[in-house]
């Protein structure tokens, strides 16, 4: 549909207003990039949104001791022309030049796509394998305890997302297959290396953000494509669509790592 | 809602209700119907218009989103005098069009990309192009025309 | 005039830039849904969630109630007031008995026979109001079994009482007893089996209708996106509604796209006319992109066995194919007639196979109806026949080349077994420059270039024919078309020598505006910028069939010829009269009328004020004005052809299919403008490597949902996919209209699957997969280099 269910806008200027407009029931709107689309569709139907457009407190990209903080409501296209991102985490930045395309990354923020998890974004695997921390306007939490599966995540009713807070790694790539039609991750892969640890995770599969462990101790031992080429992806647990069957995805799931650490060791 | 808002250079101020997109604030209250909907998914990018300096698809906001934003539309791009902007002079001359229907967003969009990428190579015009779809040209000549307008906007 | 002349006028051959830029690419381009009327209305349709289902009941109670709602239309509301919605054509079956034709009324009475079929139709004061009441009419189904599959249609429920096996018909054409013959004295014979992939049309401009109504005069005017105004109001007059046709106008302004989703008359243009008749005032409705893939019509759709009867040598001897097509719940405008007569005449190809013969099972099953998509029949059958010839070769170890030249018809005319008369070609010059022009020279180096890399390389060839500029009428018309297919054109020269056009074809993207303007700059020495082409409008132009079939300059251009024919023969007479000569003296010129032998001349322009101001003029033989119209109906079609190569490079790892060139030798008879030819060239090719490599409409099979039913699951092609282009032209003009022009709108998405096609399985021989059907997608590949594995 091209038209809207009627609802009440709101758009507060300060966090503490949106909070509470939010605890009274409101429906948080970041960019809208998801949310307006299932609007259209009638598939959501809020009676009130609150825009959190207006808040400067909730935009912003800084370098804070040896993290790298992003606002929530930064939009793709800021983290991916930043050169602190540039500098700190260039996976990351350009992993937000891959979102969706350059119109949607005008409008789309990484709060609103952290917080919406869909099983086929590219944010939630840079979280996740960079072991972000969530920050909400009441609390801290971990990227292994925020997302939960599809669509899932450890917001509570009424909580909302300030800022992300990323550890900056020794060296990380994300390597994303993109589902032809719609641009989503068919199989997106991020890896990441720090002083003491590997991490892998992986978008696409089907039931949301995952860290691929095997991957991550095999590369612990030998940071290299070899090291995983013959590590396997649990077929059961990927999902199978027309753009896909689930062995076809556990097969991308080795393949792109592997180019994941390619890419990483540059 | 009251919308305050700039579009093409002028200052507009309307009451409209808050589940008004956009795109049809732009077609249906304003009346500027070069900004075209080909899609319900947010990915044709046929309402593409131009918003704060970057492209973005009028038909997935909602107008709240854009108070106080500087927009510009396709009918805002040409010069006062009716001087083509180098970009619509480039995709005549290259034949980047057929039926025209996309060709306001593809055309938006091409501005912003050039504004953003100047040294754009082929290679990145048609990555950065993923946001437009044409059924008509193949793509062949938007991507000249692109190219054409890459070489005036330079000299 | 003829071609031969014409073809050495000014402005024939010239990259003319397009008139009609100026008003889109400043945004002031004038497409339905940019009219609003005074007083508008909106339509919002209920659309059936099932597939097939009995109407047990429409309660519309709720939604009536809700703000804004004015009046709701059921099946109810139609049932024996109205026609149902026609097919243009007849197919006579094998055994004589004619096509079986069930009804289509433009909201469905008793039963629903596919996702999306119109169920009721809400009127509303605002769009939004009309979206919202949709959703509060409760529709009653009693589901049925849904027949998705066309293997199982036979033995499914039947959609039609008409129909009880579901086959709408079985039609053959060809010698049956002469293929059977030669297959038995084969010294080969290769088989093949082909999905002709479900393709779904998606012009860019949603479909929209728009209809005002004036009780004072009991007339009608609808505004619409078709590619064919007039058949639209032939239909819905003499057809639907029963009305006059002086009753109703139908105007198809700027039309975003068609690709032959244009083509039909849709239940929502019946809808707007018969809302805004009851209720007298403008109904607009406009189709979401969601509501354009489940209700228009979709394209292809085949499913073939065909088998080539070989000598020792490679020499074709017969061809036998059969096949189970597709049509939907109904039939479209020209449904019947793509997969028989513009399909099975096409499957000679450019090769001399002395017998052949083709049989098709036609079903409805509970799927969007099926008509015409760019190339409507011929792209099916040019993909049969250049997978199957590619195939020859490689079974007898000939190379793509040689298998073809071996077989190519050299000698024009060339009286195929399936009923065409080619006219002209050069198809071996065709594949010689298309060889040069992709340096298949070092084709091996690239190759093992491409291994260095453990990547797969691989080279397609595709020489296909098609047909365009369907006729002549007396012909389609025993052949079941239930109108002709000529063209008409008028050309009105105005007092101080403007001219304007009015054309029975229609332009939406084709760039009519440019082309006919080039046609009477170069005939009457005009500007071209002088011209005006008026197409869309059936209160201005003469009665005409439109745009499809690449019919526009071959036939549109013929009628315009033929009109600027007696434009000169009578400015001639006038001339001769005004500069005391006779009229066979004088010679028309650029612009100028000169006396044979003298410097005794006049201008065009100072004519066309002597026959608007005939002061000075032979009244008692001639009438004053200067306004001539023609229709033309062409001998016979044309048959553009050409030979594409593709060359693709696959990374076997992920499965993705790179283009990495694509080269076109096509053979387009005479060129009007080569930048309008070249765009179609692109644009078709494009819509072919889409059907190769991206697109395919799919239905559950259990619940008859189409599940590519958004952008977001439906690939469309976009700029990443751009291959390299090299294209290069080979003209022998055509000998059945004036300016000898062939048709180039439709060769891309003709002659590009099988190119794609057989490089990809070039590409993956070595792996050991032989077979691949379309799009093959990464998954594709990748699944059928695992199973090759396997």
């Amino acid at each position: 549909m091209s038209t809207l269910y009627a609802f009440d806008y709101e758009r507060p200027t300060t966090q503490a207003d949106a909070v509470r407009l939010i605890q009274a029931g409101g429906r948080p709107l970041a960019g809208g990039q998801t949310l307006i689309a299932s609007m259209k569709l009638h598939l959501a139907s809020p009676s009130q949104l609150v825009d959190l457009g207006a808040i400067p407190e909730l935009v912003g990209i800084r370098k804070q001791g040896d993290e790298l903080v992003i606002g929530a409501m930064t939009c793709h296209r800021d983290v991916a022309e930043s050169t602190v991102v540039r500098e700190a985490i260039p996976a990351l930045a350009a992993l937000a030049d891959l979102i969706g395309d350059k119109q949607i990354r005008s409008m789309g923020t990484i709060g609103g796509s952290v917080a919406n998890n869909d099983p086929a974004a590219d944010y939630p695997a840079a979280l996740l394998a960079l072991g972000a921390t969530i920050h909400t306007a009441s609390r801290k939490i971990a990227a292994d305890d925020f997302f939960q599966g599809l669509f899932s995540t450890a917001l509570e009713e009424g909580e909302i997302i300030t800022a992300i807070h990323f550890p900056i790694p020794q060296r990380a790539a994300y390597v994303k297959f993109p589902q032809p039609a719609s641009l989503f991750a068919l199989i997106g892969v991020f890896v990441a290396q720090f002083r003491k640890s590997v991490r892998v995770a992986v978008t696409g599969g089907g039931s949301g953000v995952f860290r691929h462990t095997a991957m991550e101790a095999a590369l612990s031992r030998d940071f290299s494509p070899a090291a995983i080429a013959n590590v396997a992806t649990d077929v059961e647990s990927l999902s199978s669509d027309l753009h896909g069957s689930n062995a076809y995805r556990a097969h991308l799931v080795s393949v792109i790592a592997q180019r994941a650490v390619a890419g990483a060791q540059g | 809602m009251k919308l305050e808002i700039t579009v093409n250079g002028r200052a507009v101020s309307a009451d409209v209700p808050p589940n008004t997109l956009l795109s049809a604030f732009i077609r249906d209250h304003l009346r500027l119907t070069g900004t075209h909907r080909g899609c319900d998914t947010s990915q044709c990018g046929a309402c593409t218009v131009i918003a704060n300096g970057r492209s973005m698809k009028s038909c997935s906001v909602v107008v709240g989103q854009m108070q106080g934003a500087a927009i510009t539309t396709i009918e805002g791009l040409a010069g006062k005098d009716g001087e083509l902007h180098p970009m619509q002079a480039a995709f005549k001359e290259c034949h980047g069009l057929q039926c025209g229907f996309c060709t306001p967003g593809m055309i938006m969009s091409s501005v912003d990309l050039l504004t953003h990428h100047p040294h754009a190579t082929k290679a990145e015009i048609c990555e950065l192009l993923e946001g437009n779809i044409c059924r008509c040209t193949g793509y062949e000549n938007i991507v000249k025309a692109v190219q054409t307008a890459q070489k005036k906007m330079s000299a | 005039m003829g071609a031969n002349e014409f073809v050495n006028k000014p402005h024939i051959g010239e990259s003319v830039r397009r008139v009609e830029d100026a008003r889109f690419i400043t945004g002031q381009g004038n497409y339905v849904d940019d009219i609003v009327e005074a007083g508008q209305k909106y339509a919002a349709f209920v659309r059936s969630t099932y597939p097939h289902a009995r109407l047990t009941g429409v309660d519309t109670s709720a939604a009536e109630e809700m703000p804004g709602v004015i009046r709701i239309f059921t099946g109810k509301d139609i049932a024996g007031k109205c026609g149902g919605l026609p097919a243009g054509w007849m197919i006579v079956q094998v055994d004589g008995a004619p096509m079986k034709e069930p009804q289509r009324p433009f909201l469905a009475i008793d039963k629903v026979r596919y996702v999306g079929e119109p169920v009721a139709m809400v009127v509303a004061d605002t769009k939004e109001q009309a979206q919202n009441a949709i959703e509060s009419v409760m529709v009653d189904y009693d589901p049925l079994d849904p027949v998705i599959d066309v293997h199982k249609a036979a033995n499914g429920p039947a959609l039609h009482a008409e129909a009880p096996d579901n086959r709408c018909y079985k039609w053959g054409i060809g010698d049956k007893a002469g293929v059977d013959a030669a297959f038995t004295k084969a010294a080969h014979i290769t088989k093949i089996d082909l999905i002709n992939n479900r393709m779904i049309p998606n012009a860019m401009e949603p479909r929209a209708a728009n209809a005002t109504f004036s009780r004072a005069t009991g007339e009608s005017t609808l505004y619409t996106t078709s590619q064919n105004p007039h058949l639209v109001r032939l239909l819905m007059c003499a057809n639907i509604l029963q009305i006059p046709e002086t009753k109703l106008r139908v105007v198809a302004p700027d039309v975003g796209g068609g690709f032959g989703s244009k083509i039909n008359v849709y239940p929502e243009d019946v809808g707007v006319v018969w809302a805004s008749r009851a209720l007298n005032c403008p109904v607009k409705w406009t189709a979401e992109r969601s509501e354009s893939f489940l209700s228009d019509t979709h394209g292809r759709d085949h499913h073939t066995h065909a088998e080539m009867a070989m000598d020792k040598d490679g020499h074709f001897l017969a061809l036998r194919v059969h096949s189970d097509v597709n049509l939907g719940a109904y039939l479209a405008t020209f449904g019947p007639a793509v997969p028989t007569y513009m399909y099975a005449t096409l499957l000679a190809g450019q090769y001399k196979t002395p017998q052949l013969y083709a049989e098709v099972d036609a079903w409805f099953t509970n799927t969007a109806p099926v008509d015409a998509y760019r190339g409507a029949g011929r792209p099916e059958a040019s993909y049969v026949v250049e997978r199957i010839v590619t195939r020859c070769g490689w079974e007898l170890g000939l190379s793509q080349d040689e298998i073809r030249r071996r077989n190519f018809i050299t000698e024009y005319p060339y009286q195929t077994p399936v009923a065409m008369q080619y006219d002209t070609g050069d198809w071996p010059k065709c594949l010689d420059e298309a060889n040069k022009l992709a340096e298949v020279d070092s084709f091996d180096q690239r190759r093992k270039a491409s291994e260095a890399k453990g990547l797969r390389r691989g080279i397609g060839y595709s020489s296909y024919v098609e047909a365009c500029g369907m006729g002549p009428s007396r012909i389609v018309g025993q052949l079941g078309a239930r109108a002709g297919l000529y063209e008409s054109g008028e050309v009105r020269v105005n007092p101080t020598g403007s001219v304007t056009v009015f054309t029975g074809t229609h332009s939406h993207g084709q760039g009519h505006e440019t082309a006919f303007a080039q046609l009477v700059a170069a005939r009457l020495g005009v500007a071209i910028e002088n011209v005006e082409v008026v197409h869309g409008d059936t209160n201005r132009i003469p009665f005409g069939m439109g745009t499809y079939g690449s019919r526009s300059l071959a036939v549109g251009g013929g009628a315009i010829m033929k009109a600027l024919d007696k434009i000169e023969e009578k400015a001639k007479k006038i001339a001769a009269h005004l500069l005391e000569a006779s009229d066979a003296d004088i010679e028309f010129e650029n612009g100028q009328l000169t006396v044979k032998g003298t410097d005794k001349k006049i201008s065009f322009g100072e004519v066309a004020l002597a026959a608007y101001v005939p002061h000075n003029y032979p009244l008692e033989k001639l009438e004053p004005g200067l306004d001539e119209t023609a229709f033309f109906d062409p001998p016979n079609f044309t048959f553009p052809g050409g030979t594409y190569i593709c060359e693709v490079e696959i990374d076997p790892a992920t499965g993705v299919v790179t283009i990495d060139r694509f080269t076109c030798v096509d053979d387009f008879g005479v060129i009007v403008n080569p930048m309008l030819v070249d765009g179609q060239v692109h644009g078709g090719v494009m819509q072919g490597i889409g059907q190769a490599l991206l697109e395919e409409g799919v239905y559950d099979q259990e619940t008859g949902q189409l599940l590519t039913g958004s952008f977001m699951d439906y690939t469309m092609p976009r700029a990443i996919n751009l291959p390299n282009f090299r294209i290069g032209t080979v003209c022998t003009p055509c000998t059945s209209n004036p300016i000898g022009s062939k048709g180039a709108g439709e060769a891309g998405a003709i002659g590009a699957p099988p190119a794609v096609i057989n490089a990809v399985l070039d590409a993956l021989k070595p792996l050991g997969v032989n077979d691949i059907d379309m799009p093959a997608t990464p998954f594709h590949v990748w699944t059928a280099i695992h199973n090759a594995k396997a």
